[in-house]
């Protein structure tokens, strides 16, 4: 048997009814994405990619089309078993970190696991121990966010998508509040976990950030423009490192 | 949600923010405190109120010879006398409601001593007598049955009969003369003030019967007899043994009319429940206004709770709560805190009802049952007026939950 695609959509439509006029955010998308892959969803505002991420994030229900994810059909679930999904199958990064504030590093990572709905037993603690120990931040487990710099709290918040160890992690704009080098960071991060195995999607309206992604799906009025993988991907740890040359040249 | 995380959650959640913690319970701390202040106030003025008006006589009551008819034409009360101590000692005997009985034989003399002399009303009773009327002595002592028996020559005086006679001066261990009489002093009662009516009840001696009859009257009839029950609603009661008594004693045929009265103060009895009937419903409303504001208050501050919260609540359902986790964790948080607020009020009311006690010399009683109706209402509080804010958080869209700034 093979292994299903992490995400397959098929016709995917999404209409928002505002008023008389219809408005068409999604118009028969059809994308697979394979598991280990690392994609990133381009695209202006307007262009349907914020439709796009909360559909495929189990936000949203698609006003037509089926939607598989991990291999379970996800169209039509209502309220609490999207919440399900969720909770098991994605792992949501964000724009503006969305961590509780008032809540250390390690109880903010914790959180998903709490809200596990299968009964079986998890040692919540040490599973967001490790997850924090991924990516680095084990010495800030006690931290509170409001203590921490922007790329400790977006890391902070990729350890809290990991620790579930979802089939998707949902990266919305994982960027746009870090200055470039702590940006360059974060996306090394990202290729290292693509790099373990885990299947990555990040919207992102950045080139240079999408090309640290191995495959782009442009999208324009709620369809797909362009779908390719990257020719020249970035490694961004090769780039941190030249960043740190340039860093200590300007000191000198 | 496991039911121990989510305590744990909603717990975490009330210490996170401890100064919108405490504004919400300060609803219900004010409310809780403040009735069980008002209540013991309440229950301490009634009980006072209570105490007072019983040591009017509502306890009590008077029995006084019957009016007679000659010819048709009524003579009024007390014409015809035939009140005896055999009355009185029957009634003891065979009362069962009537618990206290005392002989009153009236005199109107010249008291002198202390270098003067006051025209009062001369007393003479049995030891019961200070029980029915609820008064104790402010010096010295009261006479005893061996001193009845033995028709000993002492007196007890009302303050007024004190203050006249010995102005300034303690007046027990004096001497007085009544009718030519010595008679030694051996106790002042304490100030009972006017009746209704306006008559001075301090304006009087109290003597042994037995003396009064064989040293003052020199007849054997007793002017009235009184009557004390154990309680006021014993009267009724009280009323129709005595007569039945009374007339058995008085051998008269069942066409015979009562050739006595027995009168009660029931006025009083009827101003004494109506003072705490409304006494009590006034604390109640009082109370009751006081712990619905303190509901409203924290469904107020829940609600902006929620407002406040919508990205928190938005995180949470994007991490895999359902709307009903939400709705728990809202629910348990406003219950928690108004039960919280409910035990400080409680110790802050007992506190206070002490203090006032102290302080303001009032007598206050905190009621178990004031101190259960809080607790119980401070968590139906939280329960009723977080429902609402809960429900809103949990239905909340979690894209424009996690979109709110």
């Amino acid at each position: 048997m093979s292994i299903p695609p992490v995400i397959r959509t098929e016709g995917l439509t999404r209409t928002y009814d505002a008023g008389r006029n219809a408005v068409h955010a999604l118009r028969q998308v059809n994308l697979t994405i394979e598991r280990g892959e690392m994609v990133a969803v381009m695209g202006a505002s307007g262009s349907g990619k914020s439709t796009m991420m909360n559909i495929l994030g189990c936000l949203d229900t698609p006003t037509a089309g089926t939607y598989w994810l991990d291999g379970e059909r996800v169209d039509g679930l209502d309220r609490d078993a999207r919440a399900d999904i969720r909770n098991r199958k994605i792992g949501f990064v964000f724009q503006g970190f969305n961590l509780l504030s008032r809540t250390s590093a390690i109880d903010n990572v914790e959180l998903p696991l709490l809200y596990d709905h299968s009964g079986r037993h998890l040692d919540t603690q040490a599973l967001a121990a490790a997850a924090l120990a991924r990516v680095g931040l084990s010495d800030r487990a006690d931290h509170h966010p409001s203590e921490l710099s922007g790329g400790q709290q977006q890391r902070v918040a990729i350890a809290r998508a990991l620790v579930t160890e979802p089939a998707l992690i949902l990266a919305d704009e994982p960027t746009g509040n870090l200055d470039s080098r702590t940006s360059v960071e974060v996306m090394a991060l990202f290729q290292e976990l693509n790099e373990q195995g885990v299947t990555i999607v990040l919207v992102t309206h950045e080139p240079d950030i999408a090309r640290y992604a191995g495959r782009i799906v442009e999208m324009r009025d709620g369809r797909i423009l362009r779908d390719e993988p990257v020719s020249n991907r970035h490694d961004a740890r090769a780039d941190l490192r030249a960043l740190g040359t340039a860093v200590e040249e300007a000191a000198v | 949600m496991k039911r121990s995380t989510l305590f744990k959650v909603a717990i975490e959640s009330i210490l996170k923010n401890k100064l919108r913690t405490l504004l919400t319970m300060l609803g219900i701390v004010i409310g809780v405190g403040a009735v069980i202040v008002m209540v013991a106030v309440g229950q301490g003025a009634r009980s006072q109120i209570a105490a007072q008006i019983a040591s009017l006589g509502t306890n009590m009551l008077v029995i006084t010879p019957g009016s007679s008819a000659q010819g048709g034409v009524s003579q009024g009360a007390a014409t015809f006398n035939r009140l005896t101590i055999s009355d009185v000692e029957k009634l003891m005997r065979e009362g069962t409601t009537a618990s206290l009985v005392s002989p009153v034989v009236v005199t109107r003399t010249q008291a002198i001593g202390g270098g003067t002399n006051w025209r009062t009303s001369v007393n003479g009773v049995s030891v019961d007598f200070q029980t029915i009327r609820a008064w104790p002595v402010a010096e010295g002592g009261f006479f005893t049955d061996q001193d009845v028996r033995t028709s000993r020559k002492v007196a007890v005086l009302g303050s007024t009969v004190a203050n006249n006679l010995y102005p300034g001066e303690d007046a027990v261990g004096q001497m007085i003369q009544l009718r030519d009489v010595p008679f030694e002093i051996i106790g002042v009662l304490t100030t009972k003030g006017q009746t209704a009516s306006g008559t001075d009840q301090d304006d009087v001696v109290i003597i042994p019967y037995t003396t009064a009859q064989t040293k003052l009257s020199g007849h054997t009839f007793i002017s009235q007899i009184v009557v004390g029950t154990q309680s006021s609603s014993e009267i009724p009661a009280a009323t129709d043994e005595i007569r039945a008594i009374m007339r058995e004693s008085h051998r008269l045929a069942p066409a015979d009319a009562d050739d006595f009265t027995v009168r009660n103060q029931s006025d009083l009895t009827a101003a004494a429940t109506g003072t705490t009937d409304v006494m009590s419903t006034l604390l109640a409303s009082i109370a009751a206004i006081s712990l619905l504001v303190g509901g409203i208050g924290i469904m107020n501050i829940m609600l902006v709770s929620v407002t406040e919260r919508t990205r928190e609540i938005g995180i949470r359902m994007s991490l895999g709560a359902r709307g009903r986790d939400v709705l728990t964790q809202f629910l348990v948080e406003s219950v928690v805190m108004s039960l919280v607020g409910g035990v400080i009020g409680i110790l802050i009311g007992v506190a206070g009802a002490a203090i006032l006690g102290k302080t303001m010399g009032w007598h206050t009683e905190v009621s178990t049952q004031a101190v259960m109706i809080a607790v119980a209402f401070s968590a139906a509080v939280g329960i009723f007026f977080g429902f609402h804010p809960a429900r809103k958080a949990s239905g909340l869209d979690p894209i424009q939950a996690l979109r709110h700034e």
